[in-house]
């Protein structure tokens, strides 16, 4: 009897436990699920407010100028440096697959086409999220820390119009522009490496580009640019404002607006991808080919 | 700039800050609770407390800098909910917020910081922004040459006063300091008291003082509140422990009240003894 009641008391015991820990597992999971979609609605309403502000009044020079000249001139370097790195590795990438098909003179479709459409843009966004995306989360962290956001709402300053539209503007409108010397470093270090090390015909590897690569296509990494830049600006300056105190929050701050940026617009990049792939097709059926 | 009509008697006899039933809280940690206040034109008002105890988050409140999570804060007879953006931005220029590290902007010059305001809401000319700065930073006691330099070259007390001079350079009815005298030598600390009464003598303005330092106490304020942590109140017991003029400080019956006036630790020796207690 004894025996009995006791393995039955295990029983309810083990059961007990496996209701316990699977009450925590939902919970957490809860948890988690509820914080990721308030975080995604906090940040829809901060661009919300962007929006609102930036319809509303328009930026001071002052303020716009300095911005501008950070997130344009002072990314020109690092974009073009890179830009003309990927054309080269593009490049010696390709080569050998080519050339084993006897299409190394494709190499000009190939490495243009891939960097117009994709490569250019997403290194462009990626130099700015990490360049000057994080520098401004730390800029406004630390400005949130030492209540220096604060001192503006009492001095009757809205912080996002004074703060966020500037420098969402200097995204929205400088990444495209980044977006094309991208692109272009990228086009004239992808010719050099193909023509002048590898050694391929010249007058066919521009041929192939101007056949293959078209205005579509330039259009498209800009499109995709601008939506780049915008997720960009919103996310930095949104894990800004959100600082928690100290270095640790401003270092967190930091780091979460590059790693959130890089992985925005990778999604971004496959979601635009496939709209306008689809946009494409239905307005040219026949499509392009590159054979 | 608009010219302002003279304001009407029943405008003059409604308190410029109206609290009722204020309660905020930060997830689940309670800070202020059922906190009724109301503060008339004029009146300089200290509000102390241990650290901690919300004071910070009280003065922040009044001008919605963060906004209660029940309650209402009426602004001259306006419900700071009820406003928008816009008309909340127009009612905390007639505000001048001094800031407990005074919150400098530190990409600009002392100048810049002073003359922001104006630069934000004005159309004064250069000229006429330059002189008031220097006469605003004149009545803080600091030289013309102080324009030039950055917050980071600034000692703690010269900070203090350009957070002043920018306060006052809007000419506000109502000045909030946040722990003015913390963190100042005693010299330093005198000198802002004097420039807190200084300022309420020239402007006549309304002042709103959080502090911990009761030398500020006694030389500033008509009115004293203390706001108690709300974990060390009983469920029901109000977080305003006391209300009152300064002369009563001393004769307050709340042992709590007495304790923090004479700077005297009391049970929170027990909570130390009995946390060497257990750590041996």
């Amino acid at each position: 009897m004894s025996n009995l009641s006791n393995s039955a008391s295990i029983e309810a015991n083990r059961s007990g436990r496996l209701r316990d820990s699977l009450v925590d597992w939902v919970g957490d999971w809860g948890g988690v699920t509820i914080d990721a979609f308030s975080a995604i609605g906090e940040m829809a309403l901060f661009a919300w407010s962007t929006l609102y502000w930036l319809m509303s009044r328009r930026p001071r020079r002052g303020t716009l100028l300095p911005i501008l000249y950070q997130v344009g001139v002072l990314s020109l370097p690092v974009v073009a440096l890179t830009g003309t790195f990927i054309g080269m590795v593009l490049a010696v990438q390709s080569f050998f697959q080519f050339q084993q098909l006897r299409m190394e003179t494709r190499l000009g479709a190939v490495i243009n086409m891939t960097l117009a459409r994709e490569l250019g843009p997403v290194l462009a966004a990626t130099m700015l999220a990490g360049r000057v995306g994080s520098a401004m989360a730390a800029e406004l962290g630390t400005m949130r820390v030492t209540e220096q956001i604060d001192a503006l709402s009492s001095m009757g300053t809205n912080p996002v119009h004074y703060l966020v539209v500037p420098r969402f503007l200097a995204f929205v409108l400088l990444i495209p522009a980044l977006t094309v010397m991208a692109v272009f470093m990228g086009v004239v270090g992808g010719y050099f490496y193909s023509v002048m090390i590898l050694g391929i015909d010249k007058h066919h590897y521009l041929y192939n580009t101007r056949e293959f690569v078209g205005s579509w296509d330039l259009f498209y990494g800009l499109a995709k640019s601008i939506f780049f830049g915008i997720a960009t600006a919103i996310v930095s300056c949104y894990q800004g404002f959100n600082c928690t105190a100290g270095a640790e929050g401003v270092g967190k701050a930091a780091t979460a607006a590059f790693v959130h940026s890089f992985v925005l617009i990778l999604l971004l990049d496959l979601m635009l991808g496939i709209s306008l792939d689809a946009i494409y097709f239905t307005l040219w059926p026949e499509g392009s080919s590159l054979f | 700039m608009m010219t302002a009509l003279p304001p009407t008697q029943e405008q003059l006899d409604r308190p410029l800050i109206q609290v009722r039933d204020l309660s905020v809280r930060f997830g689940q940690q309670e800070v202020l609770r059922n906190i009724n206040l109301s503060i008339p034109r004029g009146q300089s008002l200290v509000v102390i407390g241990e650290s901690g105890c919300g004071k910070t988050v009280l003065l922040k409140t009044l001008i919605r800098l963060i906004a209660p999570t029940r309650g209402s804060v009426h602004f001259d007879g306006q419900d700071l909910a009820e406003l928008s953006e816009k008309e909340l931005t127009s009612q905390r220029i007639r505000c001048g917020y001094v800031f407990q590290n005074a919150a400098l902007f530190d990409s600009m010059t002392v100048g810049q910081n002073v003359s922001f305001p104006l630069r934000q809401h004005t159309n004064m000319s250069d000229r006429e922004i330059l002189d008031r700065v220097r006469a605003r930073l004149a009545e803080v006691g600091l030289p013309d040459s102080v324009m030039k330099k950055k917050p980071a070259e600034l000692s703690g007390g010269m900070r203090k006063r350009v957070g002043l001079a920018r306060a006052l350079i809007m000419e506000p009815e109502l000045i909030l300091y946040d722990e003015p005298t913390t963190g100042l030598d005693p010299i330093m600390s005198d000198v802002i008291n004097e420039l807190m009464m200084r300022t309420r003598r020239n402007y006549s303005v309304t002042s709103i003082i959080v502090s911990h330092d009761m030398r500020t106490v006694r030389r500033v304020a008509d009115r004293v509140v203390m706001i108690c942590p709300v974990p060390r109140l009983q469920p029901e017991e109000p977080q305003m422990i006391f209300d009152g003029p300064p002369s009563e400080l001393e004769r307050c019956a709340d042992r709590r009240v007495a304790q923090f006036v004479r700077g005297e630790a009391g049970e929170r020796l027990m909570e130390l003894r009995g946390s060497a207690a257990m750590s041996a």
